[in-house]
C-alpha cells in the first residue's frame, strides 16, 4: 500500500513541471492509474515515457504498487 | 500492468512453439545460454511474443488478460510465456526490457511496452502494421 501523494511527488520529483493525477483503481491503495503531463514528455516514445515515469517509482514498483497503469502526455497533446 | 509481488501458481505450458530457424546465438538455458541469451532468443525467433501471468487460455491477471485478447484479435499466432511458470524468466524479462511490470509485447524482436501501451496501439491503428510487417519479413 502506498498514498497517492506520495507518487505524485515522486513523479513530480522526477518530472518537476510535471502535472499528475493519481487515481486509486480499487480503492486498495495499490492499484493505481496515473495521468501525467510533462514538457519532459516531448520528443520521447511511449516506451520512453513510461520507463521515466517507472523510474521515478523504482522503489515503489518492487513492493507497494502492484498495478500502475499510465497515461502519458506533452502539454499540447493534452490540450488536444 | 501489473508488477510482481503477488504470488499466483499458474498451469499451463506456453502455447506455441517457436521456429526452428538457424540462429547461432544467442542460446537457450538448455543450451547453455543465460536467462537474458534465452530471451533474446525468444524475442527474435518469434515474430510475436507476449510475456504473461498465465495462458491465454486461462490468464492469471487482468492486465496479462488483457494483452492476450488484444493479440488474438489480429488472428496471427504469438508465443505466449507463462512468467508464473519461470522464477528466474519472471525476474529476467523485466532485466532485459528495463520494465517493471508485466505483461511485456515483442514484435518483431522488438520491445513494444506493456498492456497500457498495447492497448493505445491496437486503438489508434499503430498496432496492425507492425504485427503484418513482422509477418512479412
Amino acid at each position: 500500500m502506498i498514498e497517492p501523494e506520495i507518487i505524485v511527488e515522486k513523479i513530480r520529483e522526477a518530472l518537476p513541471d510535471a502535472e499528475v493525477d493519481v487515481e486509486d483503481l480499487t480503492g486498495t491503495k495499490d492499484h493505481y492509474k496515473a495521468r501525467v503531463v510533462a514538457s519532459q514528455f516531448e520528443g520521447e516514445s511511449r516506451v520512453t515515457r513510461h520507463r521515466m515515469i517507472y523510474e521515478a517509482l523504482s522503489e515503489e514498483m518492487k513492493g507497494p504498487i502492484h498495478a500502475l497503469t499510465l497515461e502519458v502526455y506533452t502539454p499540447d497533446e493534452w490540450e488536444q | 500492468m501489473s508488477n510482481d509481488n503477488e504470488d499466483k501458481k499458474s498451469i499451463s505450458l506456453p502455447l506455441a512453439e517457436g521456429d526452428d530457424s538457424s540462429a547461432e546465438a544467442p542460446k537457450s538455458r538448455d543450451e547453455g545460454g543465460d536467462i537474458s541469451s534465452e530471451i533474446a532468443k525468444e524475442v527474435s525467433d518469434n515474430r510475436v511474443v507476449l510475456y504473461m501471468k498465465g495462458n491465454p487460455a486461462q490468464p492469471m491477471c487482468g492486465f496479462s488478460a488483457r494483452a492476450a485478447a488484444i493479440l488474438d484479435a489480429y488472428g496471427k499466432p504469438f508465443y505466449a510465456v507463462d512468467i508464473l511458470k519461470d522464477q528466474e524468466k519472471r525476474q529476467g524479462i523485466k532485466d532485459f526490457s528495463n520494465w517493471p511490470t508485466i505483461p511485456q509485447v515483442y514484435v518483431g524482436g522488438e520491445f513494444v511496452g506493456g498492456s497500457d501501451i498495447l492497448m493505445e496501439m491496437h486503438e489508434n491503428g499503430e498496432l496492425a502494421p507492425l504485427i503484418e510487417e513482422a509477418f512479412q519479413e
